[in-house]
């Protein structure tokens, strides 16, 4: 699943239930369905003050959320691998009154994926669940995802997370080592031109991740670093995009670098934004006239004949820095689930011909645009 | 091969009689595959729904209908060994303004994805699987309901309607029931079944130990819910319909039978015709070998004719069958499943053969009679009667009815009454095989009767009965079958009569909804309708279903207000009943429970109830012809305490003196809300309703009656053509010495009255026996109810006076019909 998709669907969700709302009070009595007052979404406001750990957990109130973990590790003979592991938290809106346990008030999703070059492609699996009875709950005290065999909990300043699929499995610890790196203004993260479009967000740069990932069955030792993304929102992204680019990028030198841009169906740039730590922690949000991608090579998904450009430069703050794959091939097919076909993949960051940094590389939207 | 016209010259000449076994055995054959095709669709198609419903689970966790706790799910779900746990609640709804229930199937659609992939629908709206309000029908279900995307869908739940939203289909490729699917905590929510889930379907880890799994299993859930693989729900379902099935095929075999045994009188009396014909082959080089090959062949033609045109008429019969009345056959086991008919090869092979294999058994004795015969003395005139010789030998038959004893005694085979069944037939056999013996005797007890014709008529057949005997077995066989079934259903009718009296007492019933489990009457509205002017009496009823054996169908439990002492007075019961101490739980069980469960009175028996395993004991058994599967009756005060569930079904009224059904079931309209929706009858139409549903049910057994009673008299006027053909030589000389051919037409007449009325007290006598083994064996087996033999006396008597007076008459035309030759020739004939 990506972000841009998640959106989507909370928005639609949303909508489509304000237009039956009319129709399914004509159908059942108000007593039966016990609906009182109307539920919302919490709003997200500049201003508000995140407080840790409590904003590492969840925050049900709001239409959706994610852990978006992304990262390189090398494994004993000195292979990269890049590391995929994402938890969604969506409130559909719907049953709100309903007492059942199974009532579908919190959605769970969890997509992971591993990129070794040697396979030529991604390993992927995805779950999903409601939330509830115990089988998959997102917790509210500090980062605490769980569904079913899969989690992610943060304890002290150690996330750790386990992963099992039938090709592959994930059993590590990312350890925090900077404070995290609160995006937008201190966390409020503007998405579009309207005040409302906007999220609560903040990464945490840099985790030492070791541990162990088991490929085709066979285990082997990894560590690494790697990135994590929270965020949490309710509000629309605009109607007219059509997907999005986004990278997330820790440097070498310590510092650690978010961009993204809202592609138009059009085929212009609707929004454009990110954030910049520097090596010694000072940190800047980017505007629109300070940040810019620019595709340097597209490759050709034989699956779907979509073409990606898994190759970059982007500028910021007066630098520039140019991405490359990988592997080519990290186009992510989760037609079966989400309904879409993307690509989310692991990018070195050069400058100079150097290598400066890893992260990860998104690209949404260029498959279909995204069903609005 | 011989030529042609020597094989199809004998069938030619035989027209009538060859056709008339050729229909027989097409009407034994069509009506056995068309109950296998019709059978076999509803069956796989059952099967395949609910493989549908289960899809690919290793296992499955299932309870009672009214479902068990729901904590036991995530349970179930954290156990090591299970890779997917699907959670479903699964309801009979009732559809506001139907007869018949809608099944709703409340998902997890996350769970269900993994398991059960064609129960979920492609929705444009993702999030309309996850609303409160929808529903997404299967094809058949859209088609029975007649509804569109964005249409209502009513239903009802307690006395209230619910109008859910149709939100799409769900695919084609998958169930063909009628079955609605929603969201799990939607259906809870709506349908008011809070708390509980009536299945869990697991898939394993890969490399777990399914028997491990299930003990795991078995360890968490509460008394009364069963882990099994989902086949046995399966067959569970086909152990339901197979009793019925297998009735209607042996229906089916009976006319096969009867179509076989048409088959040996052609022949017989054909070979008897041909006598010197036949020798004539012989002298000419025909080897025995050869002449038993021909004269097969000649069976074998008309057999594979009957069988061919047999399995055509099965397909369109079963064709029709299925578009008209439905996979059921109106029995109801296959309510809201589609099916279709299938050519499938194997069963055709299999009643193909069996049709050709009856007639080429009906021939083979014939065959080996006439290859048996030395052609020296065969092709001398007036030796017909030698070839019967044989048939007079009484050992065989003896056996056979010896055999038949002791399978009536057997218990049954695998819940069938395969004994029962065996010793039906060993009985026909058996008493045809003793015919000529019986004749005989019988003949011998008449008096000298006065008249030329009957004196003649008397002496022909107290010397040759051979022939005779011939014609007889098919009427006998004819009666027999008739006045078995017809004493069984009558005893049936009667005894369903009594019952319907007895369990009928109360001046009103009322019902929450027609069908289904989502309607009920909760305590307030008990309260009222027990308030209610000009009734002096309610009493209330819980119906719930228990999962006892997962292998078998579910049993009825029906908690009723019922006083331990009036037990006697009020139910049907069969048998001693048992006064149960105060403090004692106590249940009365269908007779269905002693046969199959081993419950018997004075047991202490353990039912789960509400989840909780209680004690009861068996106060007495009663007869119930309305629940195949079985019953058990508790008092409902004692269900209200274990279960807390106030809820009701339906309800019976006394009223005051003077108070009438019209008045009070308008006031229930009134004084309930949603009363409209209430279904009222008053007892003589509820036991009109009964009564015609059995009609129904055995409009078939007559219709196969009035089959076997036709051919039982083409058998004997046939023979007795046949008789008059191969006597010409005789009826020259009596013409020749003086007789008028009135005369010789009234000898063959008194000959065929002679053998019927025969027939009459053998066949009957033999039909009442095989009716005890219908009541007492095959039914109880089968179905497991008991009925008390009435014997319809006047039916009786009037059956057997047409037949006589019918049988005279067949005896007449066709005697008449084979003198038309003049004594010239006749003499002529001999050389």
């Amino acid at each position: 699943m990506n972000r841009h998709r998640a959106w989507r669907a909370c928005h639609d969700a949303a909508a489509r239930w304000r237009m039956r709302r009319r129709q399914l009070l004509a159908a059942l009595p108000l007593a039966l369905l016990g609906l009182g007052a109307r539920a919302q979404y919490a709003p997200v406001r500049r201003g508000t003050r995140l407080s840790f750990p409590r904003d590492h957990g969840a925050h049900p109130d709001y239409r959706t959320e994610w852990w978006y973990l992304t990262g390189w590790v090398t494994d004993p003979a000195g292979r990269d691998l890049g590391i995929q592991i994402t938890f969604f938290r969506n409130r559909p809106l719907l049953q709100e009154a309903n007492p059942s346990p199974f009532a579908p008030r919190q959605l769970l999703f969890a997509h992971a994926a591993v990129a070794d070059p040697r396979e030529g492609s991604l390993l992927h699996d995805q779950r999903a669940a409601r939330a509830g009875l115990g089988l998959a709950e997102a917790g509210t005290h500090t980062t605490d995802v769980r569904l079913d065999d899969w989690s992610l909990v943060l304890e002290h300043d150690t996330y750790r997370s386990r992963i099992v699929s039938r090709a592959f499995g994930m059993e590590l610890r990312f350890v925090a080592t900077q404070a995290p790196m609160l995006q937008g203004v201190a966390g409020f993260s503007r998405k579009g031109e309207r005040e409302a479009q906007a999220s609560h967000y903040y990464s945490r740069p840099h985790l030492a991740t070791e541990g162990d990932l088991t490929l085709h069955g066979r285990q082997v030792a990894v560590r690494g670093s790697a990135w994590l993304d929270h965020e949490w929102s309710s509000t629309i992204l605009d109607e007219r995009a059509a997907g999005w680019d986004w990278i997330g990028i820790n440097l070498h030198d310590g510092g650690a670098l978010m961009l993204f841009r809202i592609r138009g169906r059009d085929g212009g740039v609707l929004y454009v934004g990110g954030g910049l730590r520097d090596g010694r922690g000072r940190f800047r949000s980017l505007d629109r006239a300070e940040v810019a991608f620019e595709p340097l090579r597209t490759w050709r998904s034989p699956r779907t004949n979509v073409d990606y450009p898994v190759a970059m430069r982007v500028r910021a703050a007066g630098a520039q820095w140019v991405l490359q794959p990988l592997m080519d091939d990290q186009e992510l097919d989760s037609r079966a689930s989400t309904g879409t076909i993307y690509w989310e993949g692991a990018v070195r960051a050069m400058r100079e011909g150097r290598e400066v940094g890893r992260g990860y590389l998104e690209l949404t939207g260029y498959w279909q645009p995204l069903r609005v | 091969m011989p030529p042609a016209a020597l094989l199809l010259g004998p069938l030619l000449q035989d027209r009538l009689r060859v056709l008339v076994a050729l229909f027989a055995i097409a009407l034994g054959v069509a009506l056995g595959y068309a109950v296998q095709i019709v059978n076999g669709a509803a069956v796989r198609e059952f099967a395949h729904a609910l493989q549908g419903f289960s899809g690919e689970a290793d296992l499955s966790v299932r309870g009672p209908r009214s479902g068990f706790d729901q904590s036991v799910y995530p349970a179930i779900a954290r156990l090591p060994q299970v890779a997917v746990a699907s959670p479903v609640l699964e309801v009979q709804a009732q559809v506001s303004g139907r007869k018949e229930p809608l099944r709703v199937v409340g998902l997890d659609v996350f769970r269900a994805a993994r398991i059960q992939p064609f129960l979920l629908a492609q929705a444009d709206d993702f999030m309309d699987a996850l609303r409160a309000d929808t529903v997404f029908l299967s094809p058949a279900a859209r088609e029975w309901l007649g509804l569109d995307i964005g249409d209502a869908l009513p239903l009802q739940v307690g006395m209230r309607e619910v109008r859910l939203r149709v939100a799409g289909w769900l695919p084609a490729q998958g169930t063909r029931a009628r079955v609605a699917v929603m969201d799990i905590a939607a259906a809870q929510w709506v349908l008011q079944r809070q708390g509980v889930l009536s299945r869990v379907d697991l898939q394993l880890r890969p490399g777990a130990d399914p028997a491990q799994a299930r003990e795991a299993i078995a360890a968490l859930v509460p008394a009364g819910v069963q882990v099994d693989s989902p086949d046995s729900a399966v067959e569970a379902t086909g152990r339901m319909t197979r009793a019925y099935r297998i009735n209607l095929n042996v229906l089916a075999l009976v006319a096969l039978f009867t179509g076989g045994l048409l088959v040996f009188s052609t022949q017989a009396l054909s070979v008897v015709r041909r006598r010197a014909q036949l020798a004539l082959l012989r002298v000419l080089g025909f080897t025995r070998r050869k002449l038993v090959a021909q004269l097969l062949l000649e069976g074998l033609l008309v057999g594979a004719a009957g069988a061919a045109l047999g399995v055509v008429l099965g397909f369109a019969l079963a064709a029709g069958v299925l578009r008209v009345v439905g996979a059921d056959l109106g029995a109801g086991h296959f309510r809201g499943v589609e099916a279709a008919p299938s050519l499938e090869l194997g069963a055709i092979a299999v009643f193909f053969l069996l049709g050709t294999g009856a007639a080429l058994l009906g021939s083979l004795l014939p065959a080996l009679e006439a290859a048996r015969a030395r052609p020296a003395a065969a092709l001398k005139a007036g030796d017909e009667g030698s070839a019967f010789a044989r048939l007079g030998r009484v050992g065989p038959g003896v056996l056979l009815l010896a055999l038949a004893a002791v399978c009536v005694q057997q218990p049954a085979v695998a819940d069938l009454p395969l004994f029962g069944y065996l010793a039906i037939a060993l009985m026909l056999i058996g008493t045809i095989l003793l015919l000529p013996r019986l004749l005989a005797v019988l003949l011998r007890l008449l008096p000298a009767p006065g008249g030329v014709a009957p004196t003649l008529a008397l002496a022909q057949l107290r010397n040759a009965p051979g022939p005779a005997s011939v014609s007889l077995a098919s009427i006998v066989a004819a009666i027999s079958l008739t006045v078995s079934m017809a004493i069984m259903v009558a005893s049936f009718r009667q005894s369903l009569e009594d019952w319907l009296d007895r369990v009928l007492p109360a001046d009103l019933y009322v019902r929450a909804g027609v069908a289904g489990d989502t309607a009920f009457l909760d305590a307030q509205d008990q309260q009222r309708i027990a308030s209610l002017a000009g009734v002096r009496r309610a009493e209330f009823l819980r119906a719930e279903q228990l999962l006892l054996d997962p292998r078998r169908p579910a049993v009825t439990l029906l908690a009723r207000d019922i006083e331990p002492g009036a037990a006697a007075q009020r139910l049907p019961l069969v048998g001693r009943a048992l006064d149960v101490p105060g403090g004692a739980a106590a249940a009365w069980v269908s007779e269905m429970m002693v046969d199959v469960f081993g419950m018997r009175v004075g047991d202490r028996v353990e039912l789960p109830v509400a989840g909780r395993p209680a004690s009861f004991i068996v106060a007495g058994v009663w007869r119930d012809y309305a629940r195949q599967n079985g019953a058990l009756i508790i008092p409902r005060a004692l269900y209200r305490e274990l279960s807390g569930d106030e809820r009701v079904t339906d309800a019976a009224l006394w009223f005051e003196p003077g108070a009438d059904a019209v008045a009070v079931s308008s006031a229930l309209r009134t004084a309930l809300p949603g009363g409209e929706r209430l279904e009222i009858s008053r007892p003589g139409e509820l036991r009109e309703l009964s009564l015609g549903i059995f009609d129904r049910s055995f409009a078939a057994t007559y219709a196969l009656e009035a089959a076997a009673i036709v051919i039982g008299l083409f058998g004997l006027s046939s023979s007795v053509t046949a008789q008059a053909l191969a006597r010409r030589r005789e009826f020259g000389m009596l013409r020749h010495v003086g007789m008028t051919r009135g005369q010789v037409a009234g000898m063959l007449t008194a000959e065929g009255l002679l053998i019927s009325a025969v027939g009459l007290l053998v066949g009957s006598f033999l039909g009442w026996v095989i009716s005890l083994v219908l009541i007492h064996v095959v039914n109880r087996q089968s179905f497991h109810w008991g009925m008390d033999l009435h014997m319809p006396w006047l039916g009786l008597a009037g059956f057997g006076a047409v037949m006589l007076l019918l049988s005279t008459l067949a005896a007449r035309v066709s005697a008449r019909h084979a003198l038309r030759m003049d004594a010239v020739r006749a003499v002529r004939e001999d050389w």
